[in-house]
């Protein structure tokens, strides 16, 4: 018997049934990697070997390669760093908030979405361990260690030492649900398999057998899980700004930073779902799991995320206009119509305008728009964490040392090996695990499937 | 010494005539060894009248316990052991404390809740399931009536009470222990 809505749309399209949904996702695992496959993933490798180069001269010859200078002392690895953090927000928000709110939705996304979260976490991770020059001895500095200087403690007042405690957390939280959620299917993918693979997803799978007693438990904790990591995915970017409010720098130095980095990392976590899922669903074929229906909500979530981005941008300039501080009144003219103006103009743009093209129905149900849009505005937020960062530096408080920041190829080969981790790791999830919770879409299959053909 | 235990199991292929069923079968005084089911369907806990999980108390508690070891390794490390002046605030600046305590409570209660989840429900790598049937983890439920704690029916009995519940198959299951 099959339950149709005539309110809501239906989350499976296709007319499936549940056995339907593990051939369907077990499909990929199982079969032999496709030569698209092959081609996506070696270019993601030679990418993440390029990148590394930078990354061994940096370890090599120290930061000295990057290109800080004494008045920008951090660029392209804080932005870099803010920028990958913000875009693993969308994992948690999907598979935690959006549970708290019993979204249906969710579930055929939650999975590659949090795979995305893990990932961007450690490409975020490599940017202040780099940037500690040693990060060998990084263990004394950011971890409360007794150390060779007599037992001098970390400072537990320093922002940056919150932010080891905050991604640490947020990582190995968000990897322990993500687990979690996987051990069901890979108990299907077990017993679907035999020799070497059931042994390795035997093990992965914990011997999970499905029984009502562990589907109970497993159900409360899924859902105390999500409600702990919710206030993680706020407190997380609101520590991420911390490294800049609580600072006395103008232009960082403002209120609104936790709320407008949250909506901001928000924003370009959703957009960087999506241009993943729309990759992943034509490769895998995945179109009756991840619907039109799916994307536009995404991207409503894009759109409101954006305009609350947009309407902090207008916030901070009013009020450092209505500071009176003539440095915050400088800081924010100087970001406008000083040398970084491009960068300021391509933020506006990319952030403020494309989001509220999704305000057309016709727009945020059209694939390809969803598509140029989703990386417009990861391009967009890259670009609002650069001028945070550097516009508010180089104009330091003497005019003798104001300077320009300008990246060089280090700089750009730091960037390219995240690049090449991510989209590595991305790829191997993509093939070795199921990229979208079976266990979950099974359960909603009689209430949200299409009605079965006759 | 290898011991093996006799099961009837009834075969579903839907969530909610399984729930029907477990309603049924219980009405019948048969006593239900266990579902399986491929999916988490809600209300199942109910009907076999499994208690509420007691994981959210443990959650709070190991929560408590990093709250707890948070402030204390501040507070000693930064107001006892080796005092410093930061920025002229206090020794103890309890609310720059606060990021790293909420950090350490939610880290500890996630994996204190989760390491008491694996335990109790005894899930760990090297396990093997012997499952009932090979399509609990695909499509199929699986009621499970252990025959050594039902001897007042005898399996033909059983067996018809399955069938009337509306199980699609009946088996019997010898399970080595």
């Amino acid at each position: 018997m099959q339950v149709t809505s005539s309110v809501r749309k239906p989350l499976i399209t296709g007319g499936k049934t549940v056995h339907d949904v593990t051939e369907d996702i077990c499909r990929q695992v199982e079969a032999k990697p496709s030569k698209l496959w092959g081609m996506a993933f070696g270019i993601s490798v030679v990418t993440l070997g390029i990148g590394f180069l930078a990354v061994a001269a940096t370890l090599w010859d120290g930061i000295g390669m990057w290109g800080l200078n004494k008045t920008v002392g951090w660029a392209w690895d804080i932005t870099n760093f803010v920028w990958w953090v913000g875009i693993g927000h969308a994992g948690t928000l999907i598979s935690a908030v959006l549970l708290l709110f019993r979204q249906k939705w969710r579930m055929a996304i939650n999975r590659a979405a949090e795979a995305m979260t893990i990932f961007a976490v450690i490409c975020a991770a490599m940017f202040p361990v780099l940037h500690m020059g040693r990060p060998w001895l990084g263990a004394y500095w950011a971890l409360p260690l007794p150390n060779t200087f007599g037992s001098l403690w970390v400072n537990f007042n320093s922002p940056l030492l919150w932010d080891v405690f905050a991604i640490s957390t947020y990582f190995s939280v968000s990897l322990v649900f993500w687990y979690l959620g996987l051990v069901p299917d890979f108990a299907t993918i077990r017993d679907r398999a035999s020799g070497l693979r059931k042994t390795i997803y035997g093990a992965l799978s914990l011997g999970w057998d499905g029984a009502a007693k562990t589907w109970s438990r497993y159900e409360s904790v899924s859902l105390i899980l999500a409600g702990l990591a919710t206030p993680l995915v706020l407190s997380v970017h609101t520590i991420v700004s911390f490294d800049f409010a609580t600072s006395v720098i103008p232009g960082w130095h403002t209120t609104i930073f936790p709320p407008y980095f949250v909506a901001g990392a928000i924003f370009s976590g959703f957009a960087m779902v999506l241009t993943l899922m729309l990759v992943t669903r034509a490769v895998f074929k995945l179109q009756d799991y991840i619907t039109i229906e799916h994307i536009e909500l995404m991207n409503i979530v894009i759109m409101v995320t954006g305009s609350i981005v947009g309407i902090a941008y207008i916030t901070e300039f009013f009020i450092s206009w209505y500071s009176g501080v003539p440095a915050e009144q400088y800081a924010f003219y100087n970001r406008m119509n000083g040398p970084y103006w491009w960068a300021y103009w391509s933020m506006m743009t990319c952030n403020v305008i494309s989001p509220q093209l999704f305000w057309s129905k016709k727009i945020r149900t059209s694939i390809a728009a969803t598509f140029i849009i989703s990386i417009i505005v990861n391009i967009g937020m890259w670009f609002e964490r650069f001028v945070i960062i550097v516009t508010s530096l180089h104009r330091d408080y003497l005019p003798s040392s104001w300077a320009m920041f300008y990246p060089t190829i280090y700089d750009m080969g730091v960037y390219l090996f995240t690049f090449g981790l991510f989209f590595t790791l991305f790829f191997l999830f993509a093939k070795f695990f199921p990229v979208i919770n079976m266990a979950e879409v099974k359960s909603i299959v009689k209430s949200s499937s299409e009605k079965q053909p006759a | 010494m290898s011991d093996s235990k006799d099961f009837i199991i009834g075969v579903y292929d839907d969530e909610d005539v399984l729930l029907d069923s477990v309603r049924k079968i219980r009405a019948a005084g048969l006593k239900i060894h266990e579902v399986y089911t491929p999916f988490p369907v809600h209300g199942l806990d109910d009907e076999l009248g499994y208690k509420k999980s007691r994981l959210p108390i443990a959650a709070f508690m190991f929560g408590m316990l990093g709250t707890t070891l948070a402030l204390t390794m501040q507070i000693w490390m930064l107001g006892i052991d080796w005092p410093m002046i930061i920025g002229g605030k206090n020794y103890v600046a309890l609310p720059d404390f606060v990021p790293v305590t909420f950090e350490l409570t939610v880290l500890l209660a996630a994996f204190g809740m989760v390491g008491t989840f694996l335990v109790s429900s005894d899930l760990k790598p090297w396990k093997d399931p012997k499952l009932l049937d090979i399509r609990i983890t695909d499509d199929r439920h699986v009621l499970a009536i252990d025959l050594a704690k039902n001897k007042a029916m005898d399996v033909g009995q059983i067996e018809s009470a399955l069938k009337d519940s509306g199980a699609l198959e009946v088996n019997e299951k010898k399970v080595e222990e």
